[in-house]
């Protein structure tokens, strides 16, 4: 029983990593793809149909680049830096519900690598610990544009965090749970979070994209000021780890998003089309509705960043401080206010 | 003050109101005009496959024309060579032998004509400068090398083709 | 068990690398891996929320704002302050008093027995939650009005003067 369950785990485990490496290496296709159609043009073509194996000659071409490591770099910590980003950001992956149990080979394996009972706290600080790549390889670098990049990501994830942390605690008002797993099967069928939380949504969306470092919160790398930002002095495949965690951290906040406010791998009539479908292959149509809605998510960061300029660094902090905590807070008491009227009617 | 042109626009900043501030209006109508642009025509020209069409007054590679009984036209006068501003010409004229009279036109003509195309900056001096009426740079775009010495073209890149060659390809193509 | 000790050792280790090593940078960066253990110390303790409010508040916000601070100082060996005698001399006397202190009042501590924890759902977040708004309800509010005036200080200080901005 008890390898039965280790290897069921590892299997998710290895499952798991390989989705969210092929997710996060066709984000790089798809986000040159999309940049390409909203400017007219056509974008990568060449390496395969559509150039679809375009992330596979991007990825040899970053592992056969010269690496270089200054020589005023601090060499540990410089390579410490992207392994960090890239492991904080696969971290959070591990507590996202996928699906509902599925039935397999008689059985019942749940599409989670783990259940804990504070699995919102748990993500809230593999994101804060996220900043820590940046800062770590930023300082290495021994460059003042370096530097500035990662001073920048730090402060910055900092005050988006606690806008962050605000407008989850006006969904969990509502929700009355911190797991992942209650909270997606609470949102069954139609009854999504987004139609209680839309303000404390839209909070959650703005932060998330701060928190990802994605346009227009893209300070820490930043091209026109910083010439890069934390990873001005970063070559080769180093390079490529941060980017690449650039890329995980998009999925698994938009995974993050699907399961708190979008209903995750819920959709209306499910219960129909899984006493329709059984007990294998129901779930695996919530699945793939839950990575349908993953992508969009994934789409829709993209279709930002190719359409919205990005903030100057005063209205980063005016924004975050002055006018996302407000309202989060303002969210809050209103929540708080319609819950207690509702219970007492 | 007034100004002199009496062109000058006072252009008022009006503070912004709610919505305005608010910025998400305008940032949903940028997110429409970026949704839109997916859908149109894309303007890309495949490159290697297809190439535009040149304008009229295109300036691309330098030919050294032949007349009209496939003699060089050259003289090697060096007149393109004085008037270039990038001194992107050199050559070395010699004297036409016996029998050579259905290769070159004139009495003097060019033995090694070079230009180097790192030089060019196919302004067309050249071409106005030309008595002769021998250069013309009636050449598609100058394609790309890796050594500086490839930059540097000889009358084997320059020169037109023979007639008699043209018109043995022609044939052959036929 | 034999996790504890292992576990045990390394916060004791990345502690006494946290004061042992010249680069204020590496001090932080083990002062991190120092909280780490704790929160796994924590797990074991069957204490899951304050572990996570451990990895948050302590790793993930507090000493991200050390880093920040070291990294704009740019500490090195030129900006070191003068180590004079005297002051060595005086670290010296405060640290001896520090574990005079310390083994007196462990030698002053009577040792219970290792108290078991039967209940294994006392660390999760409804239980410590029923707890603190019930039971300690006064403390909690008294607390978070001390963080409150803190934080009213904080923009006080942060704010700009009137009077000397115009003049």
């Amino acid at each position: 029983m008890e390898a039965a369950f280790l290897i069921e785990k590892i299997l998710l485990v290895v499952v798991l990593f390989v989705i969210t490496l092929t997710i996060a290496a066709y984000s790089t296709w798809a986000e040159r793809k999309v940049a390409a159609w909203m400017q007219d043009r056509v974008g990568p073509n060449r390496a395969g149909i559509f150039g679809l194996l375009q992330p596979l000659a991007d990825g040899g071409k970053m592992f056969f680049k010269e690496e270089i490591i200054p020589s005023g770099a601090n060499k540990w910590l410089f390579i410490a830096g992207p392994s960090l980003a890239l492991l904080t950001s696969f971290l959070g992956s591990a507590v996202i519900p996928f699906g509902q149990s599925i039935e397999l080979f008689g059985k019942t394996v749940p599409l989670q690598v783990t259940d804990i009972n504070v699995g919102i706290l748990y993500i809230f600080g593999v994101v804060s610990l996220g900043v820590y790549g940046i800062m770590i390889g930023g300082w290495a670098s021994n460059n003042k544009y370096s530097l500035m990049g990662a001073i920048r990501g730090a402060s910055q994830n900092i005050s988006y965090e606690i806008a962050m942390g605000l407008s989850i605690i006006a969904l969990l008002l509502v929700t009355n749970t911190l797991s992942f797993k209650e909270l997606a099967e609470q949102q069954h069928s139609w009854h999504w979070n987004i139609i209680y939380q839309p303000l404390g949504f839209l909070i959650f969306l703005v932060c998330a994209f701060a928190e990802t470092n994605r346009v227009p919160f893209d300070l820490p790398e930043c091209e026109t000021e910083l010439i890069g930002g934390y990873n001005t002095e970063y070559s080769a495949f180093k390079m490529g780890a941060y980017m690449f965690a650039e890329y995980i951290n998009m999925f698994v906040s938009s995974a993050v998003m699907v399961t708190l406010y979008f209903g995750g791998y819920n959709y209306p009539f499910m219960d129909q089309v899984n006493a329709l479908l059984g007990p294998t292959w129901g779930p695996l149509v919530g699945v793939s509705v839950m990575f349908l809605k993953i992508i969009l998510f994934i789409f829709f960061f993209m279709w930002v960043r190719w359409t919205v300029p990005r903030f100057r660094y005063d209205q980063l902090m005016d924004l975050g401080w002055k006018v996302l905590i407000p309202l989060a807070i303002a969210n809050i008491v209103i929540t708080a206010i319609v819950i207690t009227v509702v219970d007492k009617l | 003050m007034e100004s002199l042109s009496g062109r000058k626009k006072v252009l008022e900043q009006k503070p912004m109101n709610f919505w305005e501030r608010m910025y998400l209006p305008a940032i949903f109508r940028g997110m429409a005009i970026t949704f839109m642009h997916m859908f149109k025509k894309k303007e890309t020209i495949y490159y290697p496959e297809k190439e535009r069409e040149f304008s009229e007054n295109w300036r691309g590679m330098h030919s050294l024309k032949r007349d009209e009984q496939g003699r060089e036209r050259c003289t090697a006068c060096g007149l393109c060579a004085l008037s270039c501003p990038a001194e992107a010409i050199t050559m070395i004229a010699a004297e036409r032998e016996k029998g050579e009279e259905h290769l070159y036109r004139e009495e003097k003509y060019a033995a090694v004509y070079e230009i180097n195309m790192l030089r060019c900056i196919f302004c067309g001096l050249c071409e106005e400068a030309c008595p002769k009426e021998a250069i013309y740079l009636d050449g598609p775009i100058v394609p790309a090398d890796y050594l500086r010495k490839d930059f540097i073209y000889g009358k084997d890149k320059l020169v037109e083709q023979p007639i008699t060659e043209l018109e043995a390809l022609k044939a052959a193509q036929d | 068990m034999s996790l504890f000790y292992l576990v045990a050792f390394l916060s004791i280790l990345f502690s006494l690398l946290v004061i042992f090593t010249k680069n204020p940078v590496y001090s932080v960066l083990y002062l991190i891996a120092t909280f780490f253990t704790f929160t796994i110390h924590y797990i074991l303790l069957n204490a899951q929320f304050l572990a996570i409010v451990n990895f948050i508040v302590y790793m993930g916000a507090i000493m991200v704002l050390f880093l920040f601070v070291l990294m704009l100082m740019n500490l090195n060996k030129d900006t070191e302050p003068m180590k004079s005698n005297l002051l060595k001399i005086a670290g010296v006397i405060a640290g001896g008093t520090l574990l005079v202190t310390l083994v007196s009042s462990i030698k002053a501590l009577q040792t219970s027995a290792v108290a078991t924890t039967t209940n294994s759902q006392i660390g999760l977040v409804g239980n410590l939650g029923k707890v603190l708004f019930r039971e300690f309800l006064l403390p909690f509010e008294i607390s978070s009005i001390l963080l409150l005036s803190a934080m009213v200080g904080a923009v006080l200080l942060a704010k700009k003067d009137k009077r000397t901005q115009n003049g």
